[in-house]
């Protein structure tokens, strides 16, 4: 047993991490501690663009971004949260720009814009080029320029370090407790500040663009020490991941003039959404290519639908989207200047997670008490920016916005926090647990309960919802629980048994889905990509709130807090 | 669906002395990756089975490993280019921790004696720095690197010389003397020119041969070694 002691410890080196890393560091000693190497988190997967209203390539303002913001979210996003994100925007790319970001250029050297999902001109109007980018490697490259930032401010990152408990007791965090997977040793993080940044969790569904290790391991963690999670029933389905894979095709490409078609070769966009057709956000479109499927105009009677380039001239798809290009000549065997791309919606984003005031304070009730020492931001955290329906390019701006910002406010209030000190009673309980798990000789494969989870969570609980399809679900967690608790391994080892770690993940895995099946059966109401059949519209008089899941005693309790409304009146959310 | 063979190399530190080969049998469609065929093995046969992976799509940079004697990611590989026996190893010239998991940190420390971070020391301006879009058109294939090693571990340079800094850490040397934003050109020109560096490769290609991204590192080299000769730097 090793113990550590920094004034901040960070979970997760994705853009959040880094962000607030770089922030941090200018208080005190930092640690980031990262399941993978530092630039293979998923931050590094995303393709698009990051939004600001830089207005380069025509006329933008960051209140435009910040109504189609509160739009796009179904009027769910607090409004507060989305002003601190839209007006700091410009500040924030101009700042990663300085990092040394590669953002792609116009002509007169200022950085590149494009269209997408949901950003409009004079509220509405028609589509804008917000979106900044680097080709199709958006992601990848600001993860690349903010990891060399951090080294040479002499961040310490503890790569391959997993996280297996995050220590909330008497009333703080007092830091985390982690494996160093090389050598299965077991290390306790002792900090004034914790800081979660750990990311994602949609391999709680079968198809998704998100890796294998979003598994959402921290909100589990944090939801089993009593922090509730905010608006886990929001899950964003992306309208094209590439069928039968679910590997994402950014909205970039529609944003370069690609469009949506069935099999008759209609542009269907255009009744769901005649003023911006392709450009609508998400959940939108999402539900209309399988509304399109459903109603039989799906590709060949299949259940896809085409993603049509061809049009686009071959050297803005090889300029601006060479990634995506080089996935569909892999994984499909197609060049999409020459041919359409079957696509089908894949299971995407989080706009739920830890909930969080705007400076990362994570919060532990609906009244917004704060727990001490204890910040989230990121994709892992609810501020709540996206409210019910995240629009493209946010995210990564969510990230390197709040991810600052709860660097900073760790900054500021290192000087009044204790040094966090983890019991030796919590140490061994972690140690038993590695041990049970070692020692387990039960009769289930992980593997197997994994996909059955995977599967039922597909079938009952992605686009469409139903009461009868989300107790079917409840009902079928049961018995995925059950099984769950009679896993055997056959890998005994310490050093790097992967086997074991799964098996953790698939706790968490398990406990998320079960959170988001009871979030979601509660709320009866249609909003931003939370559909229920069952109930159609929008009920603004009842269900303009967000929800607060809390493990009790057991069993999942809820609460329900106002959403903060300084701007925009809800209004019918037309496309 | 096919069968295959797959021949995997496989060491567990606590429990073996040396490396040995196992098969497993494992059906997959044609359009499925290696790396499906790796975690239904894991899934179904043997838990034990040890290999990076997380993206599965060819970004995230965990999974190059040797399959029939090439260095490739198991995620960007196909069952219907694959023969029905395959090879499947550690990349070489890493300390193997276990199965097909290597330690990448002698791979990753030559990346950080490169000064892999962008200097420049004017107050920065209000907005972004200008750059054209063919300045920035320069870079675009060095910043594609995802860090798998795949170059390095196959570069018959540094499986000589373990202290050769390497295909990756000079395109990323490259990456930032080709920017034109960057202000340390001979501070990092010294961190390149020395017995393990620029001037060890040889042109050999191996590194071209194998990268994942199809990153023409050779030729990035080569920009080096002329621009290095420019400044009168030759060995
Ligand atoms: C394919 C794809 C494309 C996208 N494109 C865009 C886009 O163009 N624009 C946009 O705005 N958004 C995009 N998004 C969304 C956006 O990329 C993510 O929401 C965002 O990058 C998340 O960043 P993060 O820092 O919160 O987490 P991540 O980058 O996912 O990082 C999570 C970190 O936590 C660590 N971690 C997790 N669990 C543990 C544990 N138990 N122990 C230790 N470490 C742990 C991981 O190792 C990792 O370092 C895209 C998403 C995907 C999947
Ligand atoms: S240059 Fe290519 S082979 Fe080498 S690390 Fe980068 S992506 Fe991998
Ligand atoms: S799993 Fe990410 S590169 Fe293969």
């Amino acid at each position: 047993m090793y113990v550590h002691n920094y004034d901040t410890v960070i979970i997760g080196s994705g853009l959040a991490g880094l962000c607030a890393a770089l922030e941090a560091k200018n208080a005190g000693t930092v640690a980031v501690l990262a399941k993978l190497y530092p630039t293979r988190c998923h931050s590094t997967a995303a393709q698009g663009g990051i939004a600001a209203a830089l207005g380069n390539e025509e006329p933008d303002s960051p209140e435009w971004h910040f109504y189609d913001t509160v739009k796009g979210s179904d009027f769910l996003g607090d409004q507060d949260a989305i002003e601190v994100m839209c007006e700091d925007a410009i500040r924030t790319v101009v700042e990663l720009e300085h990092m040394g970001v590669p953002f792609s250029r116009i002509p007169e050297g200022k950085i590149a814009q494009r269209r997408f999902g949901g950003h409009t001109r004079e509220f509405g109007a028609a589509p804008v080029r917000r979106a900044c980018y680097s080709a199709d490697r958006t992601g990848h490259a600001i993860v690349f320029a903010l990891y060399e930032q951090c080294m040479l401010k002499g961040v310490e990152f503890f790569s391959e370090f997993h996280v297996l408990d995050i220590v909330v007791e008497e009333g703080r965090c007092q830091g985390v407790l982690a494996m160093e997977i090389k050598t299965g040793k077991l290390h306790a993080f002792q900090a004034k500040a914790t800081l979660v940044a750990s990311g994602g969790y949609g391999r709680v569904f079968k198809t998704t663009s998100n890796a294998l290790a979003s598994t959402g391991d921290c909100l589990g963690m944090l939801f089993n020490r009593g922090v509730p999670l905010q608006d886990m029933e929001f899950f964003q389905f992306h309208p094209t991941g590439i069928y039968g894979l679910g590997i994402l095709i950014t909205e970039g490409a529609r944003g370069e003039g690609g469009v949506l078609r069935n099999s008759r070769g209609e542009r269907f966009m255009e009744r769901y959404a005649p003023t911006i057709k392709d450009l609508a956000p998400r959940d939108m479109v999402s539900r209309a290519i399988l509304t399109e499927i459903k109603e039989g105009r799906g590709i060949d009677g299949k259940d896809y639908v085409y993603l049509d380039l061809t049009h686009v001239p071959r050297k803005n798809i090889e300029e601006r989207l060479p990634e995506i290009s080089s996935f569909c000549k892999i994984y499909l065997g197609i060049d999409p200047a020459e041919e359409p791309i079957p696509v089908l919606p894949t299971a995407h984003y989080a706009m739920g997670g830890i909930p969080t005031d705007v400076d990362g304070r994570v919060l532990r009730d609906e009244k917004g008490e704060t727990i001490e020492g204890l910040y989230a931001a990121g994709e892992c955290a609810c501020v709540s920016v996206h409210g019910a329906n995240r629009l493209g390019c946010n995210s990564l701006l969510d990230t390197v916005v709040f991810g600052r910002r709860a660097g900073r406010a760790i900054n500021k209030e290192l000087k009044g926090l204790r040094q966090g000190n983890i019991k030796k009673e919590i140490v061994n309980q972690v140690f038993e647990e590695i041990d049970r798990l070692l020692n387990s000789k039960g009769k289930e494969k992980i593997g197997k309960i994994r996909k059955q989870l995977q599967q039922k969570m597909m079938e009952h609980c992605s686009v469409f919802r139903t009461e009868e399809h989300l107790r079917m679900l409840l009902n079928e967690l049961k018995n995925i629980k059950e099984r769950y608790r009679d896993i055997g391994l056959k890998d005994t080892s310490r050093a790097f048994n992967t086997e074991l770690l799964e098996a953790i993940e698939l706790g968490h895995l398990i406990t998320i889905s079960e959170v988001i099946a009871e979030s979601a059966l509660r709320r009866t109401e249609s909003r931003g990509a939370h559909y229920r059949e069952d109930f159609p519209k929008r009920d603004d008089e009842n269900w303009l709130k967000h929800t607060l899941a809390f493990k009790k005693n057991g069993s999942i309790e809820f609460a329900y807090k106002p959403v903060r409304i300084t701007k925009f009146q809800p209004e019918e959310r037309k496309y | 669906m096919k069968r295959y063979i797959f021949r995997i190399k496989r060491f567990n530190p606590e429990t073996d002395q040396a490396p040995y080969w196992q098969d497993f049998e494992v059906k997959l469609e044609p359009m499925e990756r290696l790396l499906d065929g790796l975690l239904r093995i894991k899934e179904e046969q043997d838990g034990s089975l040890t290999f990076r992976r997380s993206c599965a799509h060819g970004i995230c940079g965990s999974c190059a490993m040797k399959i029939n004697g090439r260095n490739r990611l198991a995620c960007q590989t196909l069952a219907k280019d694959l023969p029905d026996r395959v090879e499947i190893e550690p990349l070489q010239a890493y300390p193997v921790i276990k199965d097909l998991v290597v330690d990448m940190e002698p791979f990753f420390s030559k990346n950080e004696e490169v000064m892999p971070y962008l200097i420049n020391n004017n107050p920065p301006p209000e907005r972004e720095r200008l750059q054209s879009p063919d300045e920035q058109k320069r870079l675009v294939e060095s910043i594609t690197c995802i860090m798998c090693g795949s170059c390095t571990s196959a570069c018959p340079v540094y499986w000589a010389d373990r202290q050769y800094l390497g295909p990756s850490a000079l395109l990323k040397a490259y990456r930032f003397i080709f920017d034109s934003r960057d202000q340390a050109t001979q501070e990092r020109l010294k961190r390149i020119i020395h017995s393990h560096g620029l001037w060890r490769c040889h042109s050999i290609f191996n590194c071209v041969e194998v990268c994942p991204k199809e990153i023409d590192i050779t030729s990035h080299i080569a920009a080096l070694k002329r621009f290095a000769l420019r400044k009168g730097l030759k060995g």
